[in-house]
């Protein structure tokens, strides 16, 4: 038995696809008024490279192979802490007018919120 | 029996990962539920970081002696990296919010073009396809980071002005097919077909630096105006690096979260595109600023200059307003004055809104995040679609340090460079004031006839001045009631 994944170019033409798909929709319904915390919230996600490049780097067996998988993390990390750290100071600072008109017209949570979007 | 069951861990902490980074994208559709999906998203990339360190059980026997020295590598890399971008990022001032997520996009480019250059140099593909995908991620990262470095430095204002010269398309052309053709002289000699004049590695580095160039040359005629596509653009390409180079290790979870950035990358160029009623091509490939030149001075008038004071106690005496935010108002750091003197105004019961064009700032949505980062609450921020309407029913527009977005123009003059992009209505109010740093024309260089409207003031200079001028204003006239 192995867990191992193996994925033939097909396999990865689907996961292909259907990721772009659903990237599509999901940030489709993002409103204009966050698209700068999504896309320093979208460099936070393709920080995710920075497991490719500490795959890399436990696999380097040359001073070359060290060197670049070193930078490979290096960048990664960065690139995922800093996106990290923007995207949570930006998002924590947007806040609607006050609370209590919404309650007063009873709708007691955080979803009707919503912003307009024709 | 470790090996299997770090392989078992590995892919679940990645399927838990790939599951986060979606479900935390899917909270951003509102401001309500956003904090929550990046920290969800958060414990997703911890997750997988973490289970990567079983990778150790699996490595290549190669790299086993050097399995503590890799170890170590990869602690302190973390630790640099992530601490070091940790702490800037607490830090940056909001209005450095483009460079920021340029220089992001450019690490991560970076670092999938790194990765396809260990697999390169370590021989660590097998196959045409996996070899294919990898010179093509490496290629597409290394144009990120290039073209990312070149977007920082104008964002930052290093570079002030597009460089072009005659025959730039075609000198960038030819760079992108030297890579093209570097990539296949680089596939015959590790497919065994011969090495050619060169040992494999030299042709590798020879094809990071030409995509490298590509992506400089690329970029530096890219007026400041079109940086919101251009970011868009080089977030996708990071995306996509980072998806094919997902492949080429095998790991779905950076296929996934690659290729979702990609196509939100994608989209968000598509809506900067639009907004600006261009085409990517013509965004990325035509010389908008020699064009623009074309027509100017075809307007009757003058412009009518007013003290912000006056400016200041109309708005108090008015009783709607909108506001129109623009580069300006970033370039000024004059967000938090702002919202002092919207405060004051709605204190003597005048309507406020904000009124944000898509493409108004040099990254989508920057001016929503100044406003937020002021204090301004999100529900007196409306986007184009739903605001324009409002202007012909408001008494003032306030028009800070933006241009384009509101100039008349873009309707109605079909020689003008912008003739239908989309612009806010702002001269359908009953009376406009803009703030500007002086007279002259805008980023593209075109002539504002909103400028030379009847029903239109100027107020010359920094919009920080300005505002205190017209917080003052309004504070004396209270000061004098009482």
């Amino acid at each position: 038995m192995s867990f191992d994944i193996a994925m033939t170019g097909f396999v990865a033409l689907y996961i292909f696809m259907l990721a772009a798909f659903a990237g599509w929709v999901i940030i489709g319904n993002v409103p204009a008024i966050l698209h700068t915390p999504l896309m320093s919230g979208s460099n936070f996600v393709h920080g995710i490279v920075v497991v490719g490049g500490l795959f890399a780097l436990f696999n380097a067996s040359t001073p070359l192979e060290q060197a670049i998988g070193f930078f490979a993390v290096l960048l990664g990390a960065g690139n995922a802490a800093g996106g990290y750290a923007v995207t949570d100071r930006m998002l924590a600072m947007f806040k609607t007018s006050d609370a209590k008109p919404a309650h007063a017209h009873g709708h007691g949570h955080g979803k009707v919120h919503h912003l307009k979007k024709s | 029996m470790f090996t299997l069951v770090s392989q078992l861990v590995i892919g679940v902490a990645d399927l838990c990962a790939a599951f986060l980074f979606m479900f935390g994208l899917k909270r951003m559709s509102s401001p309500a539920t956003a904090p929550s999906g990046i920290r969800l998203a958060g414990l997703g990339m911890i997750a997988a970081v973490l289970a990567s360190f079983l990778y150790l059980f699996t490595v290549d026997p190669a790299a086993r002696p050097h399995l503590l020295v890799n170890i170590s590598l990869a602690v302190t890399a973390l630790l640099i990296g992530g601490l070091g971008a940790w702490f800037v990022g607490r830090k940056v001032a909001m209005t450095a919010m483009p460079q920021m997520v340029a220089i992001y996009n450019g690490m991560g480019g970076a670092a999938a073009g790194l990765i396809a250059a260990v697999e390169l140099f370590g021989g660590h593909t097998h196959g045409v396809t996996q070899l294919v995908v990898t010179l093509l991620g490496g290629c597409i990262g290394a144009v990120s980071l290039s073209g990312s470095a070149i977007a920082w430095a104008k964002l930052d204002g290093v570079l002030n002005k597009p460089l072009r010269f005659k025959g730039q398309q075609l000198v960038n052309a030819v760079a992108l097919m030297a890579s093209v053709a570097v990539a296949g002289v680089i596939l015959a000699s590790v497919l065994g077909v011969g090495g050619l004049l060169l040992p494999t590695s030299t042709w590798i580095w020879i094809f990071f630096a030409s995509a490298l160039v590509f992506g400089i040359l690329m970029t530096l005629p890219i007026g400041g105006a079109d940086m919101p596509v251009v970011i868009s653009i080089y977030n996708a390409f990071t995306g996509l690096a980072v998806g094919l180079e997902g492949f080429v290790l095998q790991n779905p979870a950076l296929m996934i979260a690659g290729m979702v950035v990609g196509a939100a990358g994608l989209l968000l160029t598509v809506i900067m595109a639009k907004a600006m009623n261009r085409s990517i091509a013509n965004v990325l490939f035509s010389n908008f600023g020699t064009v623009a030149k074309a027509k100017s001075g075809a307007i009757k008038g003058t412009e009518r200059p007013t003290e912000a004071s006056d400016a200041a106690i109309k708005m108090r005496y008015a009783s709607s307003v909108i506001i129109v935010p623009g580069y300006g108002l970033a370039a000024a750091h004059a967000q938090q004055k702002l919202y002092e003197f919207v405060k004051l105004l709605l204190a003597a019961k005048v309507s406020v809104k904000f009124a944000i064009h898509p493409v108004a700032g040099r990254m989508p949505g920057q001016m929503d995040v100044l406003l937020a980062e002021a204090g301004v609450p999100y529900d007196m921020i409306f986007q184009l679609d739903d605001i324009n309407d409002d202007f012909a029913t408001t008494d003032i527009a306030l028009v800070i340090g933006a241009n384009d977005v509101v100039n008349p123009a873009a309707r109605a003059d079909k020689s003008s460079p912008i003739f239908g992009m989309p612009i806010l209505n702002a001269d359908k109010a009953a009376q406009v004031y803009v703030i500007k740093r002086g007279q002259g024309k805008g980023y593209s260089g075109i002539v504002n006839a909103l400028f030379y409207s009847p029903n239109c003031n100027m107020v010359y200079g920094d919009a920080q001045a300005v505002l205190v001028k017209m917080i003052e204003a309004v504070r004396g006239l209270g000061a004098a009631a009482a």
